[in-house]
């Protein structure tokens, strides 16, 4: 395996950019876990996603919001998120975002049920907006849609 | 969306991210990854490779229930392209685009300061 360094890369390009400060990226030494106790068949399932509804809402503003999987679009906008623009493109909606394969699994009894509503979650600089406003909003709505497994899949 | 993992976890609900920043997402620590090596924008697989997409999120759920400890991770064995070359690709600072770099980054801070003035931040 030879992963990419996006920590590494990120820096040298917003010092390319002219920015003084370099971003400090999260680190815990504690990871929280809640095992799952029941079989996922019996398991109500979310999705949370990076990509956007709302576009019109202007970046710098944007917040966690929860939709309706009945509201997904056909697709999402990425404009103005970080992603490889230069290796591939995000017009298949289900390269990030897998609600067919998770209705099929439901269909098949993989998994329970979709969760009523799936979640936007804001690509954030600030580790307070995410950590203690956006996260904290996620989980009031799953918790009102008794989500027992959310899948977070991030551009 | 390693930081929501972590407060979706905390909160009792099972959390697995799949994604293709390795580095990120291990440096923060989360309770289960699924991490695929594809470029930043597929994190399920090729746009309309239905089948790698299903398997990616097939072996998610398994992981989901494989896992008996925080910081899970497991490595799927797909591959983007036969090389590697299409890593070099992402965020590439080099002589032909510095100066656009340095523009861009003039128009960021400007755009900033403005949003600032205006009361468009959180």
């Amino acid at each position: 395996m030879n992963a990419i360094e996006y920590i590494r890369r990120t820096r040298d390009y917003y010092r390319a950019q002219g920015f003084k400060k370099d971003y400090i990226w999260a680190h815990f030494d504690e990871i929280p876990f809640s095992p799952l106790t029941q079989p996922l068949a019996d398991c109500t399932v979310t999705l949370v996603t990076t990509a956007v509804v709302e576009p019109e809402i202007l970046k710098s503003v944007r917040a966690a919001r929860s939709y309706a999987f009945s509201e997904v679009p056909e697709n999402f906008c990425t404009d103005d998120l970080a992603w490889d623009k230069a290796t591939t493109h995000t017009d298949d909606r289900q390269s990030y975002f897998p609600l067919e394969v998770l209705r099929e699994f439901v269909s098949s009894n993989r998994i329970g049920e979709l969760a009523p509503r799936f979640h936007f979650l804001p690509t954030e600089y600030s580790h307070n907006n995410t950590s203690d406003k956006d996260a904290p909003a996620i989980l009031d709505a799953c918790r009102e849609d008794k989500v027992d497994i959310a899948l977070l899949v991030p551009l | 969306m390693s930081l929501t993992a972590r407060v979706l976890e905390a909160g009792g609900i099972a959390t697995v991210i799949i994604g293709s920043a390795y580095d990120i997402v291990t440096t923060c620590g989360v309770p289960r990854y699924l991490y695929n090596d594809f470029p930043l924008g597929n994190p399920l697989g090729k746009p309309f490779d239905r089948d790698t997409q299903r398997q990616s999120v097939s072996m998610a759920l398994d992981l989901l229930r494989s896992a008996t400890a925080p910081g899970a991770i497991v490595t799927t064995p797909f591959r983007w392209a036969d090389n590697e070359q299409w890593k070099e690709n992402y965020a590439r600072v080099d002589a032909s685009n510095r100066e656009e770099l340095l523009r861009r980054g003039d128009e960021n801070r400007k755009q900033r300061q403005q949003n600032q003035a205006n009361g468009l931040v959180r």
